[in-house]
Order: structure tokens, then sequence, then C-alpha cells
């Protein structure tokens, strides 16, 4: 039975308004498309409209005046073809490879000279015949990065006595230099995760992926369950774990401070009705809801602070609400009086109205927003717990895993070690948790080569730290249970199971 | 009870994992009137686990106790039972992160083996997508497909018996990623590519020597495929302890107490060691032993047609 596959083409369509992660050589960057917008990358200026309809995947050249231009397409099988067209998209070790498969069977390059070893090369810095000038002219000419490339070499007297090996190097310099396609991509975690980790590391407290791999498959994180979220790198956390979840089931994301930060999960891109999933709670109302305290009337602490600062506003509303229905028709009707003042008050007035109404609204959501994330947490019943903050995340655990159902695994992330040692002998001590690991990764990328196969030079020096492990039904006395785990109360045992049988 | 969701109550015929303690587990089906003898003792079924709540303690005839656990597919890769060698969850992590899997994606994979990958991806893909695996040795197909079947994920996955390197996947243009664990990867890289989407998709291979490494590079490159790259997992596991450094004696000191002040700037508690004094600090040792090598992982999009 072979099924064929006819998955709908519009989505995977670049449109206006995409989240879009865009990809040269190794480096990545997250942009929204919009009409006309310059979008700069990599050192050099773009327009992303001509890639709207495009699918994702492909591949653009830079034009002048930052216009993008469809990459030929390309033909497979033609190893010279692969060479014009293929090997940019490549990452930069693949594109050796590729460039040595295309010397030893392109017809067009048997005349390849290489040189055994380099006791006749002299660095006297004279090797490059073009001046940086030369190639400036040639750029401004329009030349392609390619052919400039081609002129590097034709130009360089030392090319010919490098070894082969020392020739593909000097080609990949140049290529990162001077040829720059840009590949559109759909956003995913791996692409953000990367990204992050490779541009703003401090922004996400240096997660790096295989970490963060780590924390989405010990946290069981999948479609249809609740998950509490608490994390401060930038929403990326968040934004893996919706992804992670497809829509399915519920996310709070509890956070500190006056609101959520989702940037990263912003740029995941993500279809509305993952939107309705998420909730949010604040950290700073956690005690007061595991007290039952807490005060879902508009009267609470934060919502007051906000209505006494509109107060005006709000009254202005009900007039402005009166003066709009008046505005609106000497507007159309008393066209004598100075119409343009009028009209431009009337505006104002509407826009203050406006205002002040979708304050209110707003309000109202997110006191809405506040009771339904409380109602989700109230049931205690959660079913995991991912914390990736900068906080410490001992006071955090404790806080949130009473929200987890027993039998579910939870996930802290720390860049430290000693935080979380902390948060490992608080857990022993307190119970309600097994299972508990403190981990990291170790992460070690290879450079694949015939001949010239080894681990790549250099490799981050860490990836941070995870402690998991699984929640358990909470002992209603502790210190008696402690007891019971030390010395065996086999008495007691045998009479309970006397009296249950 | 089912590997792709939660449940809170223990019911008959679910899979559940009882946890005896460091490290210490066992998988067992849920039936009405039998039994599982522990070390700690009998668990009866009826009456010790149908109807408990996942998480609960239970406690067995000799006066022992353990924790009856809701079956997850990390659970599941450390209590299965071996037909083959596994993957393990470090590099399950990566590969489930770096193929871009999330519910609704197509996966296939090759072999099955004993079907440690497959429950983390059935778990990752549900509710939406679809496992199709690839299985040669008859025996082995047959338990996983009873396995998925018990473990009720079995609308989930289709389970080929046949041979992926002259084969395939016995898909054709539907795939988002492909998985491969097999002794000669880059006979199946032509299947790997017709089975996948025409706009593209991410494939990944598991190899334990360099060499394997390096032709499946070769044959990804000659396929067309793209972004290659082959990285490794280890995972470091530490141990969480307190230690206790003595402090040696410099003997008697002119003016105050010079050793006591120094161990209380250093921050840590001071104990009185017979006579002699040492500091109590907390920390974390990596294991004398770790497992230093699992298998490279190669990495590869396919692009667009």
């Amino acid at each position: 039975m072979a099924e064929c596959g006819n998955d709908s083409d519009a989505e995977s369509r670049i449109s206006y308004g995409d989240y879009v992660v865009l990809k040269r050589g190794d480096v990545f960057k997250s942009v929204q498309v919009e009409n006309k917008k310059k979008v700069i990358f990599e050192k050099q200026w773009f327009f992303l409209d001509n890639a709207v309809g495009q699918l994702y995947g492909t591949k653009f050249e830079i034009e002048a005046g930052g216009s993008l231009k469809l990459k030929a397409a390309k033909h497979t099988g033609d190893s010279l073809g692969k060479w014009c067209c293929g090997f940019m998209s490549l990452s930069a070790d693949s594109f050796i490879f590729l460039l040595m498969r295309w010397y030893c069977v392109s017809p067009v390059t048997d005349s390849k000279e290489a040189g055994q070893d380099n006791r006749h090369i002299v660095d006297d810095g004279r090797s490059q015949k073009l001046t940086r000038d030369d190639i400036e002219t040639l750029k401004e000419q329009g030349l392609k990065g390619q052919e400039i490339v081609q002129q590097l070499i034709d130009n360089s007297t030392t090319f010919k006595d490098k070894t082969e090996f020392a020739q593909e190097k000097y080609i990949k310099k140049k290529k990162k230099k001077y040829e720059s396609d840009i590949t559109i991509l759909k956003p995913s975690t791996r692409l953000l995760a990367m990204m992050y980790h490779g541009r703003e590391p401090g922004k996400i407290c240096h997660l790096r992926y295989d970490s963060m791999a780590q924390i989405l498959t010990l946290g069981n994180i999948h479609a249809g369950s609740k998950i509490i979220v608490f994390e401060t790198c930038a929403g990326l956390v968040l934004g893996s774990v919706m992804e992670r979840m497809g829509g399915f089931g519920s996310v709070i994301q509890m956070y500190p401070g006056g609101g959520p930060t989702r940037a990263g999960m912003e740029s995941f891109g993500f279809p509305s009705h993952f939107h309705e999933m998420l909730h949010e709670f604040p950290l700073c109302k956690v005690n007061a809801l595991l007290a039952g305290t807490l005060d879902l009337s508009e009267k609470d602490a934060d919502s007051e602070a906000n209505s006494s600062r509109n107060g005006q506003s709000e009254s202005s509303q009900e007039t402005s609400g009166v003066s709009e229905e008046k505005s609106s028709e000497p507007q159309s009707m008393e066209v004598s009086v100075d119409p343009q003042e009028e009209m431009r008050r009337a505006e104002r007035e509407r826009l203050r109205g406006q205002k002040a109404q979708e304050k209110k609204v707003k309000m109202e959501e997110k006191r809405k927003k506040l009771a339904s994330a409380a109602a989700l947490l109230e049931g205690r019943n959660a079913d995991g717990l991912v914390i990736a903050s900068r906080f410490h995340p001992c006071p955090v655990l404790m806080g949130l895993l009473k929200f987890i159902a027993p039998s579910r695994p939870f996930v802290v992330y720390c860049q430290y070690r000693e935080p979380l040692i902390e948060c490992y002998t608080k857990l022993r001590e307190q119970g309600g948790a097994i299972s508990l690991r403190l981990t990291d990764s170790w992460l070690r990328h290879y450079q694949v080569l015939p001949n010239r196969t080894h681990p790549v030079l250099l490799m981050s020096g860490g990836g941070g730290y995870l402690l998991s492990g699984t929640t358990v039904a909470a002992d209603a006395a502790k210190a008696r249970n402690q007891h019971k785990s030390e010395e065996p109360v086999a008495k007691r045992l045998k009479l309970d199971e006397i009296s249950s049988a | 009870m089912s590997f792709v969701e939660y449940s809170e109550i223990i019911q008959e015929g679910d899979v559940v994992i009882i946890f005896l303690g460091h490290e210490s587990m066992m998988p067992i089906k849920v039936q009405s009137g039998a039994q599982t003898q522990t070390r700690y003792g009998v668990i009866r079924h009826s009456s010790d686990l149908i109807g408990q709540r996942f998480g609960s303690k239970v406690t067995c005839s000799k006066g022992g106790w353990v924790y009856v656990l809701h079956p997850t597919p990390e659970l599941w890769t450390v209590n299965l039972p071996h037909r083959t060698q596994i993957l393990y969850t470090t590099d399950i992590a990566n590969i489930t992160l770096m193929l871009e899997l999330k519910p609704g994606s197509v996966v296939c994979e090759s072999g099955t083996g004993s079907g440690s990958l497959s429950h983390s991806i059935l778990r990752t893909i549900a509710p939406t997508g679809h496992l199709h695996t690839v299985e040669f040795h008859a025996q082995r197909a047959e338990k996983a497909m009873q396995e998925f079947k018990e473990h009720k994920v079995s609308h989930l996955v289709t389970v080929r018996n046949q041979d992926v390197c002259k084969d395939g996947f016995g898909i054709t243009a539907i795939a988002d990623a492909v998985f491969l664990d097999i002794p000669s990867p880059w006979e199946a890289i032509t299947h790997a590519k017709s089975a996948m989407k025409r706009k593209g998709g991410r494939l990944c291979s598991f190899s334990p020597c360099i060499e394997q490494v390096q032709r499946t590079c070769e044959a990804l490159l000659d396929h067309g495929f793209e972004e290659i790259c082959t990285l490794e997992v280890l995972l470091r596991v530490h141990d969480v302890r307190t230690v206790s450094l003595p402090l040696p004696d410099f003997g008697p000191e002119e003016g105050s107490a010079g050793s006591s002040q120094m161990a209380s700037d250093v921050g840590q508690e001071e104990v009185p060691n017979t006579g002699n004094t040492s500091v109590i600090c907390r920390t974390a040792t990596p294991p004398r032993e770790m497992a230093g090598h699992t298998g490279y992982l190669t990495f590869a999009t396919k692009p667009l047609d």
C-alpha cells in the first residue's frame, strides 16, 4: 500500500504577516514578512516581498536594490549543475565535500593542479594580485559572488601550489565572504533554539539546543496535556512546549513582574487556535491562590492601580460616547462652521473614547484570563512542569510543584549547577518526588569529509544543567513516613494487610 | 492509561511502572486477580492497583512500599524487554528535536528494533501524526505490533515487515521525517528520499561507527540532501552528595583562631570532628564511569523538489 501525499500547499507558501527564519550558511534570523520592509541580515539589506507566494525552503539571491531573486532550479545528477546552483545553500563543510567530488568527476577541471605540501609556499603577502579596490570594483560591477571567488582564485599565485585540501579550505573561506544565498524557512524549535543560542545566548540563560531537547523529552511534553511553564528565555521555551503540544491541551505560563515575555514564542508563527490553549498567571499571585485568598473580582491590586489611573479616561469615555453620536451628525450636515476643525475634534474625541473602551475591554479580558488560569491551576492536576529561568529555581520549583498531579514529570533548567543541588536536597527532604536526576549534556559536532573526519575544533563549553524527576502522591504525615522508609515496620504493615483482607 | 494520554486512575489492562526505589523499576500489566512478586513482597492487582491513583504508594506484603507510575516513553525505555540494542532518552531527545517532530508529523523509522524510539515518536506525533516503521525481523515486527496494541497506540503506527534497503518504507511522498538505525543506512537513502514530502523534510541516521557515518554522508550528498550535520551527545548524570573535607592543623597560631575563621569565610557548615575541624559541603560529582559513546547522529534536510 503505497500511500501518496497531497498536502495542502497553502500553509507551505510564504505570505505577508508570516514569521519566517532566514538562513545563510549556519546563521539564522527570525523576521516577520511585511510589505516593503527592509530587512538587514548578515551585513546585507533586502526586501522580502518577492518571497511572498513562494514555497518555504526556497533559496534566493539578493539583487541590486535589495530585491530577492529565485535561485535557478537545481539539476541533480549533473555535478556541474550542482556546483553552480546547489552548494551555496549547503553548510560550509558539505560544500567542500561537494566541491571535492565535483573536482573528481568534472571534465572541465582535469587540468587540476595541486601541490603536495607547503614547503615552497612563502607568506610574502603578495600572493593575491587583486587589490581591495579591484574587488570593490568587481562588486560594483554587479559580479556574482561566485564569479568574484573565481577571480580571486585566478589571481592567486599560490593557489596552484596549495594542497588539494588547502585549496578547498581557501575556496570555502572566500565563498563564505562573497556568496550570499538566503533560504527562507518555516520556524521550528530546532531553528529558533539554534538561532537564539548562536545570536543571543544571554537572553535564553545559555540554554543550548540539546538541553532544550532534553527538557521537552524528559517533561513528556505532548498533545493533550496541561503543562505549567515558568521561563525567562524570551518565550523560546514556551514556544517549544506549544509546538510539541500542537494546539491540543493547555499551557499555563507563570510570569514574573508585569507580564509574560513572548517574543520567542511569537517567532514560531503559530496559527491562532494555538493561542487559545495558552494561559498566563502572575507568579506574585501564587501564594494567594494556594491560600485560597485570590481575589478574582476587578478590585485586585493590579487592576485597581490601573483603573485609578484611567478613571479619568473612563469617565470621559461615557461622555465621548455621547459626543460621538452628536459629532457624527454635524460632520455630515453642518459643513458651514469650520468643518475641518470640527472633524478633527470629533476624531480626537472618538479616538479617546475608543482608547478608553479598549482599555476597559482589555482589563476585563485580563481578569477573565486570570480567572481561567486560576481555575486550571486550582485543580492541582497539571501534567507537567517546566522551569527555565534566571531566578533561583528552588522557591519556584517548591511553589509550582504543588500544582502538579502525582506521577507526572518535571524539569528544571538552570545555567548553574549549585542551585539545582539545593533543589535536589530540598526535594529529598520534603518528599513528593522520585527519580531525581541532575544532569548536563555534552554536544560535539563532527566534520565529516573524505580523509578529514574529526570533531569540530570548537565546541560549546556548557549548555546548562537539568534537574528532572517524577512527582508522587504527597504523604499526609511526612515525618512518620520518613521514619518508615528507614526502618521496615513490618508488623504494622502486616496488621494493615490483615485489616484490608 | 495510554502512552499518548495521561489518566488519573489505574484500570484493568493498563501497563504501569512499579518504582522500587533507586533507579529500580519494573513494568507490569494490570490484570484483576493477578499478583506480582517484588522484593518487598506481593502486589495484588485487584486490591493494590485497580482503582488507585497513578503516583500513589502501594504497600507490599513484606513490609515495604513501592510507587505505581503512569507509563511514559522515557520510563518505558529503561524498562522495556530488550530484543535489540536500543536508543536511550538522551539521543531520542535530540533526534526528536532535530527532526522537528510534533503533533501531526508523518515519520518513517527503520528498524523498529525494541520500539524504544518508536514509543517516543508516537508520543510526540499524536494525535494526528503517523509512524511508518519497518523491521525486517519477522518476530520483532510481530512483537512490536503487539506492544503498540497493549499500549493503546496502534492506531498511530503501521509496522511493515520488510527490508528497508530493498523495499523501502512502503509509502511515497508523505513523510516529514525519516529515521534510520540500520547497519548500512547509505543503502536506504534513496528510499528515504522517495518517502519524504515534495516540500522537503528532515532525516536522521544513527550509527555507532565513523566509517558508517562517512558513507552515509556521501550518499546523502549524492542524493541532494543539504544541511548535513553529524553530532554526538553525551549525558552526564551528577551524583548529589554531602562531603566532609577535614581542615588541616597548622598548630597553634599567635592571635585569634585562624583555621575556624577561614572555614566560615568559605561559608560552609563547620563541625568539630574528633578533635579536628572539617567542612561539610554539598556537591555533585560526575559518576566514576559513564556512557562514553552511543552513536553518531547524522542529520540532513531534503530540500524542496
